[in-house]
């Protein structure tokens, strides 16, 4: 009895503890983004950032999608031409691509590639005590370390999605067109036929939210991140966790909006 | 130069520092003792307000650090230097960048004339002709010495040292206690130093305080403490494991330990 | 510095990529700048839309002219549709419009069939007959139906 008092305690601790973290968080969100507004402007640093997370992911990026729209299209063929559908190829590869695993894998790509190491690095800094000494030598860490990055992670990652698409789609024709031989006036003209500007906006829509949820977990979790090696570990692996699945759940909260 | 009154500083309701009275004398070297635990480190965050009182007020050159807007407090922080523990060296930049930054950051001076500062300050701790190496690619002493020559190169009127001499050896400590001694007599700076290196610290100061438990238990010149009559005094810098400040806070008697074998199920 | 300008360079060269790939998804796929906001429209009153949907084509002798961009129901009873014409194609003031599929399954679009009137329609006017969507279950009914009362 009183081990399951014990547990269902233990639960609440947890759940109390997890909205305290929420809370936590949105208020460091905005604070870090209120200093957009703020002198001196980080320009540089977010051309610094915008090299490091954006052209980083770039080439996992294009490979990822590239494969991606190739074995959609082997896929599609595959199950289409069962039911001698295989005319909608094109449609069926770029509607997969543009609404769900452009951003979808981009997104996954990129907290494994750029947020892990964002964490990463802000934890150690603050371990260094570079943190400190940056705040010593009067430039705010925040508008200069965590600002940069998140916004560095909202812009890119809706540019790489757009790559990850358009690299996925050529990819795409270029299985089912010449490879497998569907008519290749058909393939691009049903794809353009029943691909509309919504799909388009569903895609970066989601993309962008994404790159913010990815910049500001990934902040975040350094930034509270316990000032030891272990607490760095710890926190990287969590975050690229959490951002992991909160890509999947705001995907599917994005979606169900723009069906 | 700075001035404390009532200063305290507690974590979660444990008190790290129970109201501190202090004054630290422009130009001179001070120097804040105590052993892991004293609440020194605190101290020293605070008078460099990296952290903010629970209460009490700490004045810079007549104004309350806890009580200053972030704008105020960063121009606050163009006269102050500091010195990190670890040299706190900025690693995506080399040696150059690292001791520029500052500089950089601060001013809008010609890169030629940022050179020539880069290079005296380097020339001033000895290691003009390391600009282009990496901070990862430095002993700890000499990355110490890169931040030296960084905490000095706005020309502070104060710079703090958080344990400069931990973990180097006793030729690198030396060369760093000298240059903190030098520098202080040759220049208008204030030196405000913290460390548990009893000998290095006895041997700079020009003023010594000594923590114990958050709070100080003795103050004055290097020969009035080495003299001083107060039994914990004498303990701490001399050394001894047995006195008044107990080795171990154990209250439980070690053979029970033994015999129960507690594990890290400590008292609720 | 010219570590920064190469890093500025590079960025600048991945952003550029980047919209354009975006440009190029919402030109050739999304339809923006093809058919779209600048036009004129038309209204046109069914009594049954069909399945036609916001977006959906609106086409003359097979070419697309336009798209739907409301369909809304009217005193509870019939269906209103908005149409939004390409400028530069005239359309009659007697022209007809029907509810057609593509192919057996495929989505619906507004079939225009173009009028002998010298006048043509302008902003805001109405087609003066419409043809209803031809539902298949109807047809098959009608004809189950019909052969019983024989």
């Amino acid at each position: 009895m009183e081990g399951i008092m014990n547990m269902v305690g233990q639960v609440g601790r947890n759940v109390i503890q997890s909205v305290a973290k929420l809370g936590d968080a949105t208020l460091f969100a905005l604070a870090t983004l209120r200093l957009l507004f703020a002198k001196p402007w980080q320009g540089k640093h977010f051309v610094m950032q915008m090299y490091a997370v954006g052209v980083g992911s770039l080439i996992i990026v294009v490979i990822t999608g590239a494969f991606t729209g190739m074995v959609l299209a082997l896929q599609g063929y595959h199950m289409l031409v069962k039911v001698g559908t295989e005319a909608l190829l094109g449609p069926w590869v770029a509607l997969s691509l543009i609404r769900e695993l452009g951003p979808v894998l981009a997104a996954l790509m990129f907290v494994g590639r750029a947020g892990s190491s964002i964490t990463a690095e802000i934890g150690i800094m603050r371990v260094t005590e570079q943190m400190d000494a940056l705040e010593m030598m009067a430039v705010n860490p925040q508008a200069r370390v965590m600002l940069t990055r998140i916004i560095a992670c909202a812009i890119s990652l809706p540019l790489l999605v757009a790559i990850f698409d358009v690299v996925g789609l050529f990819a795409g024709y270029l299985i089912g067109v010449e490879m497998l031989g569907v008519n290749g006036g058909v393939y691009i003209g049903e794809t353009i036929d029943k691909v509309g500007m919504i799909d388009i906006q569903a895609g970066i829509t989601k993309s962008i939210y994404f790159g913010l949820l990815v910049g500001i977990i990934c902040t975040y979790m350094g930034q509270r991140a316990t000032a030891t090696t272990e607490g760095v570990a710890k926190a990287t692996t969590r975050a690229v966790m959490l951002c992991s699945v909160m890509v999947l759940v705001v995907d599917y909260i994005i979606t169900s909006f723009y069906l | 130069m700075i001035k404390t009154q009532a200063l305290v500083r507690s974590f979660d309701g444990v008190k790290a520092l129970g109201g501190i009275d202090l004054h630290i004398e422009k130009r001179k070297v001070t120097v804040i003792m105590g052993g892991s635990g004293s609440g020194k480190t605190t101290l020293l965050r605070l008078l460099a307000g990296l952290e903010a009182p629970t209460s009490g007020s700490i004045l810079f050159a007549g104004e309350d650090l806890a009580s200053v807007s972030k704008k105020r407090l960063y121009e606050l922080r163009m006269r102050v230097g500091m010195v990190f523990q670890y040299s706190a060296l900025l690693n995506s930049l080399d040696v150059y960048e690292n001791v520029a930054f500052p500089l950089h950051e601060h001013t809008d001076l010609d890169e030629s004339v940022i050179q020539t500062m880069v290079t005296m300050k380097l020339e001033q701790v000895g290691l003009r002709g390391f600009e282009c190496m990496m901070p990862s690619q430095l002993s700890g002493g000499m990355a110490k010495r890169v931040a030296f020559a960084r905490a000095l190169v706005m020309d502070p009127q104060v710079v703090f040292f958080d344990e400069p001499t931990s973990g180097l050896d006793p030729i690198s400590a030396g060369v760093v206690s000298t240059l903190i001694h030098e520098t202080t007599a040759k220049t208008r700076m204030t030196s405000v130093v913290v460390t548990h290196d009893v000998e290095a610290g006895l041997k700079i100061a020009d003023h010594v305080i000594l923590l114990w438990q958050g709070q100080v238990i003795a103050e004055g010149s290097p020969e009035s403490i080495q003299q001083s009559e107060d039994p914990r005094v004498q303990q701490f810098i001399k050394g001894e494991p047995n006195g008044p400040i107990p080795f171990s806070r154990s209250q439980t008697a070690y053979i029970d330990d033994l015999m129960h074998k507690p594990g890290c199920v400590r008292m609720a | 510095m010219s570590g920064y300008k190469k890093i500025e360079m590079v960025v600048g060269i991945f952003v550029l990529v980047g919209v354009m790939s975006i440009a190029w998804l919402a030109v050739e796929l999304g339809g923006v700048g093809g058919l779209g906001s600048n036009g004129y429209k038309v209204i046109a009153i069914f009594d049954d839309a069909g399945g036609v949907r916001t977006g959906s084509d609106v086409m003359l002798a097979g070419v697309p002219v336009g798209q739907v961009i409301s369909v809304t129901l009217k005193d509870n009873e019939e269906a209103e549709m908005v149409f939004n014409i390409k400028e530069g194609v005239l359309i009659a003031s007697d022209a007809t419009v029907s509810i057609r599929t593509k192919g057996l399954i495929g989505e619906k679009f507004v079939r225009v069939n173009q009028g002998s009137e010298e006048d043509y329609l302008a902003e805001g006017d109405e087609f003066e007959d419409t043809e209803s969507a031809i539902n298949i279950e109807d047809l098959i009914s009608k004809y189950i139906f019909s052969g019983e009362t024989k």
